[in-house]
């Protein structure tokens, strides 16, 4: 009893306790986005293993989804590849248990679509995400109308529920968007799919500020963030910055002819989020130096 | 479950029917949807729309369809009476342009300059590539790759009439793909793209609308089964890919208690096989394309391919009011395989001079099941949902003819 209390004060505390080191360091976070079971458990397991220590500060656990509508090809295909390799909601889940076993700092969010969650059942779904020390969900096809469905249910047991917040997203509909939101705002940069368009760090300064009036919760922005100096632009006007389709697309191009992991598969996503990790930290004297002038 | 007052008060304003339903959308297309709903309100609170759209129906799609009593095939199976609604001879060859005819001028009332479409067998892309001509706005249409293949006339057609077919290569390369890719075409073009959908599925209001364009079917049936028999029918048959010809027909006669109402889903190689696109028959509940309904799927809720004969029909979930209308008893839902429907293909081209499309084939094969032990003076309407032309390349093939 006490246990399970402990580990929902854990999974709701190690989102705000990361943002908050972060402040304190006066940086943004980079958040990466891994898939699950992408090429193989194996290869995943070790990559999501490196990345705290190769600069991650929040890890994306994706669900792969056989139809997944907000994605564009790279990450479709990332999901075909760990549904061929054998990933499951129960594997991913157990994946997160095994990372968590050697970190306990590390905030873990789980981002998909809702079907794989819906099979699963939400109670039982929602108890071993806890139990394997999930911090947080990012549900694409769940919007604050739906929000009985999983977003309750997951605040209740002590799980972030982060509401992607989009250029469509008005200022009248803000409100019903950060109503149930905690952890994090994740900002979309641009209409579209992921890995379609780029994000313009001015238009997004101008997105954050917006939210910035309704919520006191970090924004981290995600959407058309590729390279180091991208990264460095957004975390300087945002809180946190996500990369994702750059991260399959350098271990897609790591992989064999018939779609299998090399030996250089983990050090190609490590090398790039070292090289983001050191935007993200680039970004920070830009903005000290904008305090100091 | 408890029987409700009336069967056609859904969906609640969250865009349930029962379970099913909902807004299962990315919050990008969000504020679009429910600019849509509004849209939609108006347009229903305005007797102008309903004047325009009963002008093109009329005048341009050839409306009121007839209601036909097939004389030779009744006398075949020596049963029941058996009528067809002959949607087939709507301009261009379906009823999907009831419902193309309703979306595009509300299209044009919210100011939207672009279309786009999915398609399965082409007939909603022909439709809506016909309404997008009519209106002079661009449209683009998304075909799974395997679709374009096996219909072939229908992609040329959609490119005579000026709009792009674009081929959908990812997934199972059907339908299910032609809608996810239309999704991610919408979500990246929202400000200026009407996405016309063809089936009664997607986030609300979609399944709502879809029905009410379609319900002319119903309501004409109606009509023309008092003025024929002078009662209603005993029996209605209509098969089942999203649900959209069927829902046009059922929704009007819910509430007419005596009206025993069935749908067909496409039972591929036979549901024992695992290879059918049977999602009531042979799925589960789960949340795909916008709603909660009926899915093929797998244990882990990744979906799984569809199979059919026809392209139409080859979808692994189904509309979430006949989702409901399974629940709670209304309806009952069946399937015919892809053999039954080519018998039945055959045998209406022969004996009635007809030449159905395969979606309409598989309500004919149930028809062929029930018909000859139900009584003479039962009367079935079953909805003649759309041409067979399309389709003469996969039969010939079927039966091993070159043509």
């Amino acid at each position: 009893m006490s246990e399970a209390i402990a580990e929902i004060e854990t999974g709701r505390a190690r989102i705000d306790a990361r943002f908050k080191k972060l402040r304190g360091e006066g940086r943004a976070a980079l958040v990466t986005y891994v898939m699950s079971g992408d090429p193989d458990l194996e290869t995943a397991a070790q990559i999501m293993a490196g990345l705290p220590s190769a600069g991650a500060d929040i890890i994306e656990l994706g669900m792969a989804f056989t139809d997944p509508m907000a994605d564009g090809p790279t990450i479709q295909v990332a999901g075909l590849r760990a549904l061929k390799a054998g990933i499951t909601l129960e594997k991913t889940m157990a994946m997160a248990a095994d990372f968590r076993r050697h970190d306990t700092d590390t905030p873990i969010v789980l981002m998909g679509y809702y079907n794989p969650i819906h099979a699963y059942g939400v109670p039982a779904f929602l108890a071993t995400a806890k139990a394997s020390g999930i911090d947080g969900l990012i549900i694409v096809d769940l919007p604050p109308e739906e929000d009985a469905e999983l977003c309750l249910p997951a605040i209740e047991a002590g799980l972030s529920f982060i509401r992607l917040a989009t250029p469509t997203t008005d200022d009248a509909r803000l409100g019903a968007v950060l109503e149930n939101t905690s952890g994090f705002v994740y900002y979309v940069s641009y209409a579209g799919i992921t890995g379609a368009g780029s994000a313009d760090a001015d238009t997004v300064g101008k997105a954050v500020s917006r939210i910035r009036r309704h919520t006191e919760l970090p924004i981290a922005v995600g959407f058309g963030i590729r390279t180091p100096e991208q990264a460095k632009g957004i975390a300087s006007v945002a809180d946190g910055a996500v990369v994702g389709s750059a991260f399959i697309d350098a271990l897609r191009d790591s992989l064999d002819e018939s779609g299998k992991a090399t030996a250089t598969t983990v050090s190609a996503v490590l090398d790039l989020t070292k090289e983001l990790a050191a935007g993200v930290a680039g970004a920070q004297k830009v903005a000290q130096q904008g305090e100091l002038s | 479950m408890s029987k409700p007052n009336s069967y056609r008060t859904g969906p609640d304003g969250a865009g349930r029917f029962g379970s099913h339903g909902g807004r299962f959308a990315a919050e990008t297309l969000m504020p679009l949807i429910l600019e849509l709903e509004d849209a939609y309100r108006a347009a229903q609170a305005d007797p102008s729309f309903r004047e325009e759209l009963d002008y093109y129906l009329e005048h341009y799609a050839g409306r009121p369809s007839p209601l036909y009593f097939a004389e030779r095939l009744t006398e075949h199976f020596g049963g029941a009476k058996i009528y067809f609604k002959r949607d087939e001879l709507n301009h261009t060859g379906s009823h999907k342009i009831n419902n193309c005819l309703g979306q595009i001028l509300l299209a044009k009332r919210m100011g939207k300059t672009r279309i786009i479409a999915e398609t399965g067998a082409g007939q909603h892309g022909v439709a809506s590539a016909t309404v997008s001509a009519l209106f002079g706005l661009p449209c683009s249409v998304y075909m799974g790759e395997v679709d374009v293949e096996r219909q072939q006339p229908n992609v040329f057609r959609m490119k005579l009439l000026g709009s792009e077919v674009i081929p959908v290569s990812s997934g199972s390369r059907t339908l299910k793909d032609a809608l996810n890719e239309a999704m991610r075409d919408w979500v990246t073009n929202v400000a200026d793209t009407f996405y016309i959908i063809g089936t009664v599925a997607g986030p609300h209001p979609y399944p709502e609308m879809v029905r009410d364009f379609q319900s002319v079917i119903g309501e004409e049936s109606k009509e023309q089964i008092l003025k024929a028999e002078g009662r209603l029918p005993d029996t209605l048959v209509a098969c089942i890919g999203g649900g959209s010809n069927a829902m046009g027909l059922f929704h009007p006669f819910l509430d007419d208690e005596g009206v025993k109402i069935i749908g067909v889903e496409a039972a591929g190689d036979g549901i024992e096989t695992g290879r059918h696109a049977a999602s009531i028959t042979g799925g589960r509940p789960g949340v795909l394309h916008g709603n909660r309904t009926y899915l093929l799927q797998d244990e882990d809720g990744q979906i799984t391919e569809a199979h059919s004969i026809s392209a139409g029909l080859d979808y692994p979930g189904i509309g979430p009011e006949h989702a409901w209308l399974h629940d709670v008893g209304r309806v009952e839902y069946s399937s015919a395989t892809d053999a039954d429907a080519l018998a039945a293909f055959q045998l209406c081209s022969k004996l009635e001079g007809i030449i159905p499309a395969l979606e309409p084939a598989h309500a004919l094969a149930h028809v062929a099941k029930i018909a000859p032990d139900l009584p003479k003076d039962h009367i079935i309407v079953m909805s003649m949902c759309g041409r067979g032309d399309k389709d003469i390349f996969t039969v010939a093939e079927m039966l091993g003819v070159t043509i």
